[in-house]
């Protein structure tokens, strides 16, 4: 039996916790045979997963593709998203990116405890220790390492960057255009801290992401940015190169700028092959498009998927999810999930697909290309002719949303004395000295001695000897875990249960409605629904019209004000399938015939036929002999010709379910195989999309099945009942 | 408004076969951010400073305080990590010793 993560016993000791590992691990290629398919790119199989739906029908196998995949959580309290992060792990997820809270990047300093944070966590010392703890447990139980990523940036970068190498952080986004641009953090500042977080990261191992898929986001027309962003990519880089970080550890955050109903891969994909050429000796992690996300989860679900085309036709080291939901809401749990799948079951299901179809080396696709690159060019000799990066910035160069070299004059201007920060740099002296391990710049250590490392002079940094960490425990005592912990214990620790969709006892569910209106009387109309269903704080998160007059979609969330115990629930005995091989030998060493129809006046063949023929992968194909009699059968035809052909069960449907009419159908079955003397002998089957067995056994009849029943189910149960009662004779 | 004029601009690179304006682009891009390199090389911030004060042992708190007295006294030329191993090393005292120092006193010896 698996158990729950247990929050509280992952934050016990949590002052002596020691990271397992620094730095940042790829997935490992294999030679994959799986259910007799040959994967050409995938990657070691998890010890322990949840596979894609399908794989029931494939011995429920579950192919790694080799790109690591990403999924982004973060949804205030720290403490629910670890459940987040297993349930993601499970469905293929080996990045774990956590959002930091509104307002961090220009917290000066570090924050400490456990405060709740908004549209994401305040990463603190405790927060990540706790998170680090738990995934080293749910990598154990999945069976592969499990990288750990936050920001490096605003204006406590280098901080941060200390902090993450302290406590075995593997990857963050660093790129001092972010701040510059989007955090208007001055830009001398940015520039001089990133140095130094860069080559801490580097001391570490971890990888680096850097920023450039914001100006996408950001720019009115995203797709104008593209030279823009072949630059903004080239800054970073060639700086954290020259800084120290290996290039194997830089990693270029590229999005697909556009989205279907524009000619999606006529412009994502000369991009895509632009950016990998210039940056061959780069990482490539594959972001998904989030500028024209809207609330449909359909509608995002298949920009990703062409986005993760985009990713096979070129390449990708990493491949970024964004939950489909990420267009209405703070994401849920189950969206981060589909996410994953999404990503897993497209990469996995275009395995191979180059050595298929190669792209083209003449007309459109080389030319746009070449057209790319030229224009970044432009860009940069004009950076260099404007006076270099800081003067580029002051004059509008970044964000335009011109294709370069054209301008639309509407890029972000920030001024070189401006911004946050601004004023707080200052010249090192000729005896500037740090005793400190990865410290980027001038450092003065020989005035006081002939030392290997700056840190041998104060016996070891803490990068060295870690016990000379100073953990903060909690400074707000409002505000931190162990309250939030308390107030939401009876879930924790009672047979309560509440839906959730982000926090432990939310209580909130979505409710997906078509109504025969309009849109906007659909909306008032679904929110009336939704309260007289007693939801509370109702609220509409979905609108499609299906059309103007006659209908309209509509999802909405609301909060419900009960909880459900577990204890009081009445929960049938689940139904034990056994293996088609046993059913099969079975048939073989005990002949069986069996009699069906639909009974009553129903003249529905549909499902009956499907559980029984042999090409729906009905019973037969068991050599079970199935007399069926048609639709609309007499009750008494059923079990008459049952007594006639000898036969050990009745299968009889019942899909019209007005007035009862199928209850009564059952209960008069029974009625009537007891009258003649055979209801002992016979085993009778109902089954019916609004059949459910408990109610069908009140009947007097042996099982009821009810939608999505397959064959295999109703041949299970009939090989265990007749094991039964030959067990009896 | 600037209008495009990519096809007059772009003349000169045309000769460039796609090796050689990659390695254009590459040149152009070191060009500038070498100098960001040297700024950066040559300068110091509040953050830094406090990051090393981080790695010599000091919690978020204390390097915090440390960094503003440090810069109250026109001192952060010379690096806070500096200014408290020099307090240490005049003093006999530890590393945490002297800095503590620092945040109670009030007082910097340099």
């Amino acid at each position: 039996m698996v158990d729950k993560l247990d929050i509280r016993e992952l934050l016990k000791d949590i002052e002596k916790y020691v990271p397992q590992r620094r730095g940042w691990t790829w997935r490992t290629p294999v030679q994959l045979e799986m259910n007799h398919f040959k994967y050409s790119e995938a990657s070691m199989p998890l010890k322990k997963s949840v596979p894609l739906p399908a794989a029931k029908y494939f011995n429920n196998i579950d192919p790694q593709p080799i790109a690591v995949i990403t999924t982004e959580i973060a949804s205030g309290r720290f403490e629910d998203d670890i459940r987040r992060m297993r349930m993601a792990a499970h469905h293929g997820a080996d990045h774990i990116m956590v959002i930091r809270t509104a307002g961090q990047s220009h917290f000066d300093g570090l924050i400490e405890g456990t405060p709740q944070g908004v549209g994401g966590i305040p990463i603190t010392r405790k927060q990540i220790r706790v998170q680090r703890k738990a995934l080293d447990f749910i990598e154990e139980e999945v069976g592969r390492p499990i990288n750990y990523h936050s920001y490096v940036s605003g204006v406590a970068g280098p901080e941060i960057a200390v902090l993450f190498a302290e406590e075995g952080v593997n990857g963050a986004h660093q790129d001092p255009q972010y701040n510059v641009l989007y955090r208007n953090i001055n830009m001398v500042r940015s520039f001089v801290d990133a140095a130094e977080s860069k080559c801490i990261m580097a001391y570490a191992n971890m990888l680096q992401i850097d920023g450039a898929h914001n100006a996408n986001a950001t720019a009115r027309e995203a797709n104008k940015v593209m030279p823009e962003l072949l630059v903004q990519h080239a800054i970073n880089s060639v700086f954290s190169n020259k800084v120290g970080m290996n290039k194997d550890n830089i990693a270029l955050s590229t999005v697909p700028p556009i989205a279907s109903p524009a000619p999606d891969l006529k412009i994502n994909l000369p991009y895509a092959v632009a950016l990998r050429e210039i940056f061959s000796e780069y990482r490539i992690r594959a972001q998904m498009n989030t500028k024209y996300i809207e609330s449909s989860t359909r509608e995002a679900t298949v920009t990703h998927v062409l986005n993760i085309l985009v990713s096979k036709l070129t390449s990708c080291d990493i491949q970024s999810t964004i939950t489909p939901d990420e267009g209405r809401n703070v994401p849920w749990h189950m969206y981060n999930v589909e996410a994953c799948d999404t990503a897993k079951q497209a990469l996995i299901g275009m395995d191979g697909l180059l050595e298929m179809v190669e792209l083209k080396d003449v007309g459109y696709l080389p030319e746009k290309v070449r057209e790319l690159k030229e224009r970044a060019v432009l860009y940069l000799e004009d950076i260099i002719s404007s006076g270099g990066y800081f003067e580029a910035v002051e004059q509008g160069f970044f964000v335009d949303s011109g294709n370069y070299p054209e301008r639309n004059n509407d890029g972000i201007i920030r001024k070189i004395a401006g911004g946050i920060g601004a004023n707080t740099v200052y010249t090192r002296d000729e005896d500037y000295f740090a005793p400190v391990t990865a410290h980027f710049g001038y450092n003065n250590v020989r005035q006081y001695g002939d030392v290997d490392h700056p840190s041998e002079l104060i016996g070891g940094c803490t990068f060295e000897d870690r016990s000379k960490i100073i953990f903060i425990d909690e400074l707000d005592e409002l505000d931190n875990v162990n309250i939030r912990l308390d107030e939401t214990e009876k879930y924790r620790s009672s047979s309560l249960i509440k839906p959730e969709v982000e926090w432990l006892g939310d209580g909130i569910v979505m409710l997906d409605l078509f109504l025969p209106t309009d849109k906007r009387k659909a909306e008032y109309a679904a929110i009336q629904i939704a309260k007289k269903l007693n939801l509370l704080e109702v609220e509409v998160i979905h609108k499609e019209v299906l059309h103007e007059v006659e209908g309209t979609r509509i999802q909405l969330k609301g909060k419900v004000g009960f909880d459900i115990d577990l204890n009081e629930l009445v929960i049938p005995e689940e139904m034990v399938n056994i293996s088609e091989t046993e059913i099969e030998s079975y048939v073989k060493a005990n002949p069986l015939t069996i009699v069906a129809g639909t009974v009553g006046e129903d003249e529905h063949s549909v499902g009956l036929r499907e559980i029984i023929d042999i090409k729906h992968g009905g019973i037969e194909k068991y050599g079970i002999n199935c007399e069926y009699l048609g639709s609309s059968v007499p009750i008494e035809k059923l079990v008459d010709a049952a007594i006639e052909l000898n036969a050990k069960a009745i299968l009889a449907s019942t899909i019209i379910s007005h007035d009862e009419i199928h209850y009564k159908n059952m209960k008069k079955l029974n009625d009537y195989a007891i009258e003649k003397g055979v209801r002992d002998q016979l085993i009778i089957i109902c089954g019916g999309t609004q059949v459910t067995n408990d109610l069908a056994i009140n009947q007097g009849v042996d099982a009821g099945f009810g939608r999505g029943t397959k064959g295999v189910h109703v041949a299970s149960f009939l090989v265990n009942r007749l094991k039964e009662l030959d067990n009896e004779d | 408004m600037k209008k495009d004029e990519y096809l007059e601009r772009k003349k000169h690179l045309e000769k460039l076969s796609d090796e050689e304006l990659k390695n254009y682009f590459f040149e152009l891009s070191e060009q500038i951010v070498d100098p960001l390199i040297q700024l950066a090389y040559t300068h110091t911030t509040p953050s830094i400073e406090r990051s090393i004060l981080l790695r010599m042992g000091f919690s978020s708190i204390e390097a915090k305080t440390i960094v503003e007295k440090v810069i109250a006294k026109g001192l952060m030329g010379k690096g806070a990590g500096h200014v408290v191993y020099k307090m240490a090393k005049q003093n006999t005292l530890s590393i945490r010793e002297a800095g503590l120092k620092i945040i109670e006193s009030d007082v910097i010896e340099w």
